[in-house]
């Protein structure tokens, strides 16, 4: 039975093409992608306005550990997008092999970028900084940063998962090029969200 | 989805790599940045227009937006210019969190 077939009568036109001629999937992801990028704005937002509102919001970030590790951090997460995109060519000419070998080399790159966001939590947490606490002064900068970063890592843990699925059922045969290509649209995306993270709640409180 | 592999596999990987490095150089600019003596909201600016500059490169060449059809590029930006310029409302009331409502003086706190 063909889609056609389904459509209810008098919405034929409008079930027939997929929207913007681009498969559902696809499209799904990126109504997916718009809806993140308002969670993370209205969160970057809210951050704002208590930074904003708030006298005397401390700048605790100096260059050496937590600045050199966003910098680790920053061109992980950027070069784990260029073999996301090595991968997704691999898939495209149908080299199965060459493209879950980037595959698992883009979620070995998360990895590593969990790893140092943790070691960097755990020093602020060392320090004295949890989400209810901060020696620094307001309690509201330690509740932002954690809860922004976090929202961001478990983002970049759940897209280790998703390409070390999809990247095994793709080299099995069970899921195609185009599935590596939306999976890879999610880990770009969540390279973007860290293009912001890193400005606004790493760079803006460096202390001079 | 035909389509857009044929022109996904027609780029080649040299305008990714030069995206990735504009990108990297971007992101630095923004270290530097960091340690300049400016004013907060001069900072914040500058910090914010880079990073558009780079999720701009990412979402039209990483994320190949720009191979789109030209109503999915629209449909997503509009929409999420849109989310996003509605959440700018309250920036008003962060300033009256500081100074009050103009016209009046805030009480310091009972302790």
């Amino acid at each position: 039975m063909s889609q056609a077939d389904l459509t209810i009568p008098g919405h034929s036109a409008a079930m027939a093409e997929p929207a913007f001629s681009v498969p559902a999937k696809k499209m799904a992801m990126w109504l997916f992608i718009i809806a993140d990028t308002a969670t993370f704005a209205g969160c970057l937002v809210a951050y704002g306005f208590l930074r904003n509102g708030t006298p005397n919001w401390p700048t605790p970030f100096q260059f050496s550990p937590t600045v050199l590790n966003a910098m680790a951090m920053t061109f992980i997460l950027v070069s784990s997008s260029l073999t996301m995109l090595i991968a997704i060519r691999a898939a495209k000419a149908n080299d199965r092999s060459g493209a879950f070998l980037w595959t698992m080399i883009t979620a070995a790159g998360g990895i590593v970028f969990a790893v140092l966001h943790l070691r960097e939590w755990l020093g602020m947490i060392d320090e004295g900084a949890t989400l209810f606490h901060n020696p620094w002064g307001t309690p509201l900068f330690g509740a932002s940063f954690f809860s922004i970063t976090g929202l961001h890592l478990m983002h970049v843990l759940g897209g280790v998962v998703a390409l070390m699925a999809v990247g095994i059922r793709y080299k099995g045969g069970r899921y195609q090029a185009d599935d590596l290509e939306i999976t890879g649209l999610y880990w770009h995306f969540v390279d973007l969200v860290w293009m912001f993270v890193v400005p606004f709640v790493y760079l803006l409180n460096v202390g001079h | 989805m035909a389509q857009n592999e044929e022109r996904v596999s027609r780029g080649g990987m040299g305008r990714y790599v030069v995206v990735y490095l504009a990108i990297l150089m971007l992101a630095g600019l923004q270290f530097v940045l960091a340690y300049q003596h400016v004013d907060g909201s001069q900072m914040f600016a500058r910090m914010l227009l880079i990073a558009v500059a780079e999720a701009g490169l990412a979402l039209m060449f990483f994320m190949h937006l720009w191979e789109e059809k030209r109503g999915l590029l629209l449909f997503v930006t509009v929409f999420t210019i849109f989310v996003i310029a509605a959440m700018q409302y309250g920036w008003p009331d962060s300033f009256r969190m500081l100074g009050g409502a103009p016209g009046t003086t805030i009480a310091p706190l009972a302790h």
